[in-house]
């Protein structure tokens, strides 16, 4: 009778992680979202418990103990590193995902081998492989992100070779052990094999593409969870995965769009080498201006556009940023900021860097939507962003990223670009923008350029 | 019987009724399906803005393996001190994923404002 109960539970508390996914749809309902996803997680946590059977409830409250312990400070991270916390959080879910799996079979194997068939043997191996792959690939993209691991994509020869034939046999490991479930020893081979694949798919993967891996691991997360129902027969698993799944799915497709690259080249492409050809860009200069010269344009501006991009998370200037717009906006300049879905380190990295400087999120203009306003655009501020501004991806065919959606940064009529110094950005590409008649570069910290900036316009 | 693909075919061929494992398969299949189709619709609405939150928000869902952990962590029969442990330190990280992504999140949206009205 208790298993009725059980399941209902776990009905309703699936329909709540749907409808807290659909009111995240909105900022004014988001926050309802997240009290509908706690109410769905305690409902599935106290249905669980009621499990018949369990008896060790010290363990499990220790580990709820740990838990939170662990927990707590990891959501008081400061906000520039989101990213790394988030990829941190991917590989304890594969982790947990994977140890689940290995218990399981290992229960299996010695205690209850009538359930240890071919097709559970299947999920088993799925939750594994998936899991532990997750688990070290997520903790080398935190790595990266928190500069532990070198940026730039490490390379090898006949890397995808390599790397192709781990996963393949561990694949091939999974499907002996489907045909002959009780030969263990594959088990712990695939195990080992799923974290080596981990670690060799994440370090050719260069910083700049970090928004997309992270997305798909968010994807891989969920999967396993899927992997993991089906071994649990357990449908509320499989709903929440599956959610996860088609989540960290549709992000990775956004990203990839907005690079215009393929899964395959992300993944295998180890794009942000060092490139061949700038050595053969005839010098040019760049023309430099002062921050008492740009405060008198930006004066005078209607509109004023301003294009945030990882150096300005770099920076921490976030908050000078909103100090300008204040600045701006109290002498009826028109402030919009320009966000390329790209820009940072993860999915929507610089809308929560704004928010949390207090700006307005109506502020806030997708690339699509400003760019036909560009060309109506007094003054265009780069804040620390490069390649997403770089004319070259509209028109130069020979260019790394061509073909790149951008934001038409080139097109106001004025272009201030915050820079420290003129070094080539993340991907090693010559940005014309810098060149252009119409572009002045504002050399320094961006931090203390915007402090100048502000300072200039208020006297 | 077994939980197998192959299963319901060999059902197929001989035209009998489906077992009970067979119709918990099917129905898991069946979730499945829909749950990653109701999940594509509904995370392609998400707005640009929330893909950080929406991010962390996700991740404590899938931290739903805490479901599978506690049973491990906590039951008597079968379990061994190996499966014990596995099953908390499963129970530990999913945890602390449940926590952290729904702080993270909320601290994250509660900065999301809109322009005071008045203020232009």
């Amino acid at each position: 009778m208790k298993e009725i109960w059980i399941q209902l539970i776990y009905l309703v508390s699936t329909a709540l992680f749907i409808l807290s996914l659909k009111w995240m749809s909105h900022p004014s309902t988001a926050r309802r979202g997240i009290v509908s996803g706690v109410v769905a997680m305690v409902a599935a946590i106290g249905g669980t418990l009621m499990t018949p059977g369990l008896e060790s409830y010290h363990w499990i409250i220790a580990a709820m103990i740990v838990g939170f312990v662990l927990g707590v400070p990891l959501a008081m991270v400061p906000l520039t590193a989101v990213p790394q916390r988030t990829a941190l959080s991917h590989a304890f879910g594969g982790l947990a995902a994977g140890l689940v799996g290995a218990a399981e079979y290992y229960l299996r194997l010695n205690y209850q081998r009538d359930e240890l068939t071919g097709f559970a043997t299947g999920a088993l191996t799925a939750e594994v492989i998936l899991g532990f792959l997750t688990f070290t690939g997520s903790l080398m993209a935190a790595g990266k992100l928190q500069e532990w691991i070198p940026t730039r994509p490490i390379t090898y020869k006949n890397q995808n070779a390599i790397n192709f034939s781990l996963l393949g046999v561990a694949l091939l490991c999974g499907a002996l052990l489907v045909c002959f479930p009780t030969c263990w020893p594959l088990f712990p081979v695939i195990v080992l094999l799923s974290l080596a694949f981990g670690v060799l798919l994440i370090i050719p993967i260069g910083g700049a593409d970090m928004p997309t891996v992270i997305a798909l691991l968010n994807s891989y997360a969920g999967l396993s969870a899927v992997a993991m129902g089906f071994v649990l027969k357990n449908n509320l698993l499989i709903a929440a995965g599956a959610l996860d799944g088609s989540s960290g799915l549709i992000l990775s497709i956004i990203m990839c769009r907005a690079m215009n690259r393929s899964f395959t080249n992300v993944l295998f492409g180890a794009f942000g080498q060092v490139q061949a050809a700038s050595g053969a860009v005839e010098q040019r200069t760049a023309k430099s201006a002062t921050a008492e010269d740009a405060a008198q344009i930006m004066d005078a501006a209607r509109t004023v556009v301003i294009v945030p991009g990882y150096g300005m998370a770099v920076a921490q200037a976030q908050h000078r940023v909103r100090e300008l717009y204040d600045a701006l906006t109290k002498r009826g300049v028109e402030v919009k900021f320009a966000v390329h879905p790209v820009a940072g380190r993860m999915p929507g990295h610089m809308n929560v860097l704004l928010a949390e400087a207090e700006i307005p999120y109506d502020r806030l203009v997708e690339m699509e939507e400003i760019n036909p306003e560009m060309p109506e655009a007094d003054v265009a501020l780069v804040v620390g962003a490069n390649d997403v501004v770089n004319p070259a991806a509209r028109h130069d065919k020979s260019s790394p990223i061509y073909g790149m959606p951008i934001i038409d940064a080139d097109k106001a009529k004025t272009v201030f670009v915050i820079k420290r110094s003129m070094n080539p950005g993340f991907a090693g590409i010559e940005n014309e923008l810098f060149f252009a008649d119409n572009t002045l570069m504002l050399f320094g910290d961006a931090k203390v350029v915007l402090t100048n900036l502000v300072q200039a316009l208020k006297e | 019987m077994s939980l197998t693909p192959w299963i319901l075919l060999a059902e197929s061929a001989e035209g009998s009724q489906l077992s009970p494992e067979s119709t918990a398969f099917l129905t898991s299949l069946f979730t499945l399906m829909l749950a990653t189709f109701i999940g594509l619709e509904v995370i392609k609405n998400v707005s640009r803005l929330l893909h950080t939150p929406l991010m962390s928000l996700t991740n404590a869902i899938s931290a739903i393996a805490v479901v599978g952990s506690i049973v491990l962590a906590g039951q008597k029969v079968p379990s061994t001190t190996f499966s014990t442990i596995l099953g908390s330190i499963a129970l530990a990280a999913s945890m602390t994923n449940i926590v952290s992504g729904f702080l993270l999140t909320d601290r994250m949206l509660k900065m999301f404002k809109k322009r005071e009205p008045g203020k232009s």
